[in-house]
């Protein structure tokens, strides 16, 4: 089985039914019809330059291009995650914490199945690495992102309850201990019903463009569960590594709360 | 301050009376030097500095669902002496009122058996006879564990019946006032 190849041409018959949406919703005055366009355009131009991007890196294939690949793959994902606080740590802090749980989790589990698991030769082949890690980063950022807003926004909104548990004694553990297993809880909802719902409301879109591709179901469901096992892990690690030290940054060395050292995002 | 002493703290809202406790409690970075007996502020852990000088707040906040849950020990005496049912710790805390809540939070504290006390206004959601029930019970309270305390009073006729000297917060001085023994 082999894939049948998509020209341009195919494309621009799919970017017609695109179009007709912008005009339907242009003429119901719904106000979407720009950023639907917009949209679309960016989907088009980006994703052809990944292509491209892609295709010289496989033709490439040696270590030092596919780690640099990853690099500017982790930074753009801190970036991301750093954008989507509303309330940030100051001085730089956002981005590192956030960076340095996705590299921790993303890329070790990332290497971690490349080496022990899936066992390309090499095991950096490009073909299995970067869409891996591609798949955990986006997974993880969202949890980390998720996590670390709800932890920072928890503890802006609720700054009189933790003085209060700090007054009387408590450790800044148990002072913040609802707001980060908050935190924690909806990093990894999101992973988590995603399994649960696997195959039943929708079929992975991973799995599906495997399947589209020509690989038989059955091989195309084990990779989605490899997936779906290392996202589900990469974004608990992450998510924990970045709750915890964002938390103790919170907070000083005498145990006090700290909420000088948040700044209000551009966010919201 | 001696030890069953009664320090009262007044002054202008917004003179830094509560910044004050907050200083003392180690909540808020200060360039001061605390001590209680011979113990520096810096020697303990926060959390046990805060255990043995512990604030109460003027605005008190509640997370579990009931009172007793928030008490580190069962405080029959202190809830029947503040005029409390003896089913008072199975009270819901969402429909306490702020003076329930006032007074309520100072068990929450002394169930921690605190060395010293930080008072942020302890009757400014209360009625009169309230207000005098809570004051003997923590004169008493005081007396009795020896505990010295900073108490932050608004009323005059308060810092006379329970202060054993009073300072007042003068822009950036504290003037000691005269209180009649």
């Amino acid at each position: 089985m082999s894939v049948i190849a998509l020209s341009w041409w195919q494309l621009g018959l799919a970017a017609t039914l695109v179009l007709a949406l912008a005009a339907c919703t242009h003429f119901a005055r719904l106000g979407l019809g720009k950023s639907l366009l917009v949209a679309a355009a960016r989907t088009a131009i980006q994703l052809t330059l990944v292509g491209l991007v892609l295709e010289t890196l496989f033709s490439v294939g040696s270590l030092p291009w596919v780690a640099l690949m990853g690099v500017a793959m982790l930074l753009l994902a801190g970036r991301e995650v750093m954008a989507r606080q509303k309330y940030r740590l100051r001085g730089g802090w956002s981005f590192t914490v956030g960076t340095a749980a996705m590299f921790i989790s993303a890329f070790s589990v990332t290497v971690l199945t490349l080496t022990v698991i899936i066992g390309p030769t090499p095991w950096y082949t490009p073909q299995y690495a970067i869409p891996l890690l591609g798949m955990l980063l986006g997974n993880t950022m969202t949890g980390v992102a998720l996590a670390l807003d709800r932890l920072t926004e928890g503890v802006w909104r609720q700054r009189q309850l933790v003085e209060n548990r700090l007054m009387l004694g408590q450790t800044w553990i148990e002072a913040c201990g609802d707001i980060r297993r908050d935190a924690m809880r909806s990093g990894l909802m999101p992973i988590i019903n995603a399994m649960a719902a696997a195959g039943i409301v929708s079929l992975p879109g991973m799995m599906t463009g495997q399947i589209l591709s020509g690989t038989a179901p059955a091989l195309a469901v084990k990779y989605q569960i490899l997936i779906m096992f290392t996202i589900a892990a990469g974004t608990g690690f992450g998510t924990f590594v970045a709750v915890s030290v964002a938390s103790r940054r919170l907070f000083d060395r005498r145990e006090r709360l700290r909420l000088d050292r948040l700044q209000p995002g551009n966010r919201g | 301050m001696a030890p069953g002493q009664i320090v009262c703290l007044s002054g202008p809202s917004g003179s830094g009376k509560s910044r004050l406790l907050r200083a003392v409690a180690d909540l808020e970075p200060h360039g001061g030097v605390v001590r209680l007996g011979d113990r520096d502020q810096d020697s303990l852990a926060g959390h046990r500095w805060r255990q043995s000088v512990m604030m109460v707040p003027a605005e008190t906040a509640w997370w579990f669902d009931t009172v007793g849950e928030h008490l580190h020990k069962p405080m029959p005496d202190a809830l029947g002496a503040l005029g409390f049912p003896d089913d008072a710790a199975e009270w819901a805390v969402s429909r306490l009122s702020s003076g329930e809540k006032q007074r309520l939070a100072l068990i929450r504290a002394l169930s921690r058996d605190p060395q010293a006390l930080l008072l942020d206004e302890p009757t400014a959601n209360l009625d009169d006879d309230t207000t005098l029930q809570v004051e003997d019970w923590l004169q008493s309270y005081i007396a009795e564990h020896q505990c010295p305390t900073l108490w932050v009073a608004h009323r005059e006729d308060q810092i006379q019946r329970v202060a054993a000297k009073h300072f007042r917060i003068d822009g950036a001085r504290l003037r000691e006032q005269e209180v009649e023994q």
